[in-house]
């Protein structure tokens, strides 16, 4: 097996894709859609959690996408989640199953899985953010003996947004996950939380744990998640998150992911709030 | 690293020389008046006593726009586009010299980029000493980039009838195999260069209030100064500054297609951190959609992101941005200005204490 990296690397040119096919497509909500690509007989992704790859249509253009496939369910072929948001989005959506795709990566740097062994994993997903989280959740979840407990909490504008329903009632029904959902602007039929994601906040148990926290979510979500992490008593350096900054090359040359000093391509996306609660435009 | 010498009038036969042996050359020529670097085919076009150059070299390594590769959408064939031909660049200022070793640091870093490798590697550098400032809005006596001691195949200094020339490299050495006019210098030449030199430092001054080891601190110090919103206010975002910056490197990547959208290209041309949506992420969230974060962003990376990101000042002082911008937008100005208000935020500390 040939990583996949290692094939980008190998090729003429780093900005040259790996043909790649789109062996299923999973409607997720109005506006985002579950593929799953497929790599050439031979080819293995090799990624880690909180890793991107840079998804190509050829004649199109090309965009950073998040692996939101655990690397212990990516055996060939992976999964991510694709909100049609922009051009090269919208194309992909429309693309039949089947259809070639380009793929480089993975790039960035992923989570410290290893250094979250033996302590409670707060998972933070908001919106679109828990594309990327699932990658972690299935791969702690895969590995449970690891870590201490593992909560998971979950924000959506409204029931309908709600991203992997299937994972959602996967993790639910098990009983060493705690799992807690909440929608901004519910519909009749909701009968869980309501509020934004800092409303679930008080639902856990923070007293004398040893916690690390992973969040992901939109911009605006970090100015009311970190003050309630740090004030229950998170440590800068364990709270996680993943920067969505418009990553045009993946490889620390087009300038466009840059914040501060930083190539969040290179550096990130995945930053420890230590690593970057300094920097400007980190967050806005 | 011997001195060695060739009359200012062999000049012309060497380069008659290397265009005999294929190689491209490139250099600064007038143009409406001005001076750009472009393409030499009659050597009397080379204008190497030029002041400076509109635009800069870098144009030669990361062309404005580039075809990355082609494709054939149905099929996934691609084939890369890695163009490369050997190219002179003549007459390169050591400031702009300066701005290559950073390109060579950001391209060679992690992932290399083997288009503009290969473009290196076939590129020739013959740079050239400078003996006095070039404009009103140059500060590489500031900079420290008004000499250079590497990264040259070959560099001249001008002494009167004569250049001085130094070999950096075995390319410098290919570029003067089987050229015989040029010899090894005598002591006594070794003794004009040093006179040369002494004299040239003295026609450079300081024009920036802070030194060069100061400036990342001063910048980071400046960070929430207003003086970037009155940059905002008078900015009109036309990126002229970034494309004509020796070490502004950043680029849009798209697609072009033919009319059967089976065919294209995939190509990338410069972009700049100063146009409105450079960066947009999904979703519409712009992280610098004023105008003064716009400058602020490309100020910093002049004086201090670069620097922290790759040991390497991103501005080499050449001042093309400030005579180039509609607005009179420089970096001495800037930057002297900022000094200024560093100073008085240390004095109010002062008389506090």
């Amino acid at each position: 097996m040939i990583t996949l990296l290692k094939e980008t690397l190998s090729r003429q040119s780093i900005y040259m894709p790996t043909p790649a096919r789109i062996a299923a497509m999973t409607p997720l909500t109005a506006s985002e859609t579950l593929f799953r690509v497929e790599l050439p007989s031979g080819f293995h992704l090799h990624h880690r959690p909180g890793q991107f790859v840079e998804l190509s249509v050829l004649g199109v253009g090309e965009a950073p996408i998040s692996i939101c496939s655990a690397p212990t369910r990516s055996n060939g072929s992976f999964e991510l989640c694709v909100r049609a948001v922009g051009k090269l989005t919208n194309a992909v959506h429309k693309l039949p199953p089947g259809a070639k795709v380009g793929i480089r990566g993975p790039f960035g740097r992923s989570f410290p899985v290893e250094r979250f062994y033996g302590r409670d994993i707060l998972f933070v997903a908001g919106g679109l953010g828990l594309a990327p989280l699932r990658s972690l959740i299935d791969e702690v979840m895969d590995h449970r003996g690891m870590f201490d407990r593992v909560i998971l909490l979950v924000g959506a504008r409204t029931p309908r947004d709600l991203l992997f329903p299937d994972d959602l009632a996967r993790w639910t029904a098990r009983d060493d996950i705690e799992v807690h959902i909440t929608v901004e602007r519910p519909t009749e039929e909701w009968v869980s939380n309501v509020g934004v994601i800092t409303t679930l906040f008080n639902k856990i148990d923070y007293q004398g744990r040893n916690m690390v926290a992973t969040v992901v979510g939109p911009p605006v979500m970090y100015k009311f998640v970190l003050p309630d992490l740090l004030a229950h008593g998170l440590a800068d350096s364990d709270i996680w998150m993943s920067f969505e900054r418009q990553m045009k090359c993946g490889v620390g040359k087009c300038g466009h992911c840059q914040m501060h000093h930083i190539y969040t391509c290179q550096s990130g996306p995945i930053f420890s709030y230590q690593e970057v609660k300094n920097l400007q435009e980190a967050f806005a | 690293m011997s001195l060695r010498i060739m009359p200012k009038s062999a000049l012309k036969a060497w380069i008659q020389r290397l265009q005999q042996r294929s190689f491209r050359i490139v250099g600064p020529k007038a143009l409406h008046g001005r001076y750009v670097f472009a393409d030499i085919t009659d050597p009397d076009e080379l204008a190497i006593d030029y002041p400076t150059t509109l635009s800069a070299p870098k144009q030669f390594l990361l062309p404005p726009r580039e075809v990355l590769f082609s494709f054939n959408a149905d099929t996934m064939d691609m084939t890369a586009h890695i163009e490369a031909e050997p190219t002179v660049l003549f007459g390169v200022h050591t400031c702009d010299m300066h701005a290559i070793q950073l390109l060579d640091t950001v391209q060679n870093n992690g992932f290399a980029d083997q288009h503009y490798r290969a473009r290196r590697d076939a590129l020739y550098l013959v740079s050239i000493e400078c003996l006095k400032p070039c404009s009103a809005q140059c500060f590489c006596k500031d900079m420290e980039t008004y000499s250079i001691t590497e990264t040259y195949d070959v560099h001249l200094a001008d002494m009167g009838d004569a250049y001085a020339v130094r070999v950096g490299s075995d390319k410098g050495e290919e570029l003067l195999a089987g050229f015989t006019n040029i010899w090894e210098g005598a002591d006594s030449d070794q003794q004009r260069l040093n006179e040369v030199m002494s004299q040239k430092w003295q026609n450079f001054e300081f024009r920036l209030d802070a030194t060069l080891s100061q400036l990342p601190e001063v910048l980071g110090a400046a960070m929430h100064s207003a003086h970037w919103d009155e940059l905002g206010d008078i900015c009109l975002a036309c990126g002229a500054c970034t494309q004509v910056c020796p070490t502004c490197y950043c680029f849009d990547v798209t697609d072009e297609v033919d009319l059967t959208l089976t065919h294209g290209v995939r190509l990338r041309a410069w972009d700049s951190c100063q146009i409105e949506k450079f960066a947009v992420v999904a979703g519409n969230h712009n992280f610098r959609s004023q105008l003064g974060r716009r400058q602020r962003h490309r100020f910093m990376r002049k004086g201090k992101y670069q620097y922290e990101a790759y040991g390497k000042m991103g501005c080499v002082g050449c001042g093309r941005c400030g005579t180039t911008c509609p607005v009179a937008i420089t970096c001495i100005k800037t930057f002297n200005h900022l000094t200024q208000e560093s100073a008085e935020r240390q004095a109010a500390v002062e008389v506090k204490a």
